[in-house]
């Protein structure tokens, strides 16, 4: 049975794009058929942090209006072959997605993979209506900060009253990722605590992602986190998040950089 | 800053924590709202546009919940030329 999983957070520039393909990669890594589709129609990224940016020949566009197929339009990832990318359109605007037609697609990815992850736009209009309206999970990113927080209260608001399980009056799961978390801000009081959000949003975590320059890294060499730096702080929280995805229990820890003499010396300098 | 609030930090977190708490409490009653108001709005067009041709933005559905009394006020500004449709 594939599921379809929404990364959605409201606000913008929390990570949903990095946590779609580090996700994904992961999900990917256990053997199961996995489609990362990047609803970001007109400012597309996804194709970019996974490293695919050269490869696109079709998008989500064109398989939508029909002018391609499916197949024509997918890019199998370089590193891991059960790991696939629908890309966005970097032209057209969201207007030229319609409703039917990404249900139709929808439907194809359904039978075709045991995963599809959709990476939602930020704000809460149509782009990320349409990316949320086919998903029976949703993963809520969010970091530790006021506006962040208050979007994904709207974004939870919206997954239970705009997507295609509400209206049948079913429940989608939520799950809450925190993103660039910082635990020694946290204990010092400057920073919501992980407690604090689950709280206030009262949804079940899903993983603490701490901050890290590994990210960046990552990003800069398109690649997935889980890909890039597997051994990393991030990739380690971002691999057992995908396994919670999976149904197993796993232990709810931060991960941390382990540094030696050297990183404790210098790993401070560019922050 | 005076002398005294260099030493005493106050953590900033529990005021994140109180601001949100507050504003969600009043965001998500109020949203619930604007979907009730949006429904009743749709289905009182609906019932007018069986009888007569209306604009959609001659139909104004507000709803006050105050902690006392909670109003809901329906305007429906009626197109002048047009009369009910004829009884046979």
């Amino acid at each position: 049975m594939a599921k379809v999983l929404v990364v959605t957070s409201g606000k913008g520039g929390v990570g949903k794009t990095t946590s779609t393909a580090a996700l994904g990669a992961a999900l990917a890594q256990t053997g199961k058929n996995v489609v990362v589709v990047d609803f970001d129609v007109g400012l597309r990224n996804l194709d970019l942090i996974m490293g695919a940016e050269r490869r696109v020949v079709y998008d989500l566009i064109n398989v939508v209006q029909g002018d391609a197929k499916l197949a024509q339009a997918l890019i199998r990832d370089k590193r891991l072959e059960t790991l696939f990318l629908l890309p966005a359109s970097q032209t057209r605007d969201k207007d030229a997605l319609t409703s039917e037609g990404v249900a139709r697609v929808m439907a194809e990815m359904r039978e075709r993979f045991d995963w599809v992850i959709c990476d939602s736009p930020a704000g809460i209009e149509r782009g990320a209506q349409l990316a949320m309206y086919h998903a029976d999970t949703a993963v809520v990113v969010t970091n530790p900060e006021v506006s962040s927080v208050r979007d994904s209260d709207r974004i939870i608001g919206l997954l239970d009253s705009k997507t295609e399980r509400a209206e049948r009056g079913e429940r989608i799961s939520k799950h809450l990722l925190l993103t660039r978390y910082d635990p020694v801000r946290a204990a010092r009081g400057d920073m919501l605590k992980t407690e604090d959000v689950l709280e206030i949003l009262s949804i079940p975590l899903l993983g603490i992602i701490p901050e890290s320059q590994d990210v960046l890294k990552a990003s800069n060499l398109g690649s997935p986190v889980t890909l890039a730096d597997p051994t990393s702080a991030p990739a380690r929280a971002y691999m057992d998040a995908a396994r919670r995805l999976l149904g197993e229990t796993i232990d709810m820890s931060i991960p941390t950089d382990r540094k030696g003499l050297f990183g404790k010396l210098f790993g401070r300098r560019v922050a | 800053m005076s002398l005294f609030n260099l030493f005493r930090r106050r953590s900033t977190a529990p005021v994140a924590r109180e601001r949100l708490q507050i504003l969600l409490a009043h965001e998500r009653v109020a949203g619930s709202h604007s979907q009730l108001v949006a429904v009743l709005q749709e289905e009182i067009l609906a019932v007018i546009a069986k009888h007569m041709q209306i604009d959609r933005d001659k139909v104004v559905v507000k709803l006050d919940r105050g902690t006392e009394v909670s109003t809901l006020e329906i305007d429906i500004e009626m197109p002048a030329q047009v009369r009910a449709p004829a009884r046979a």
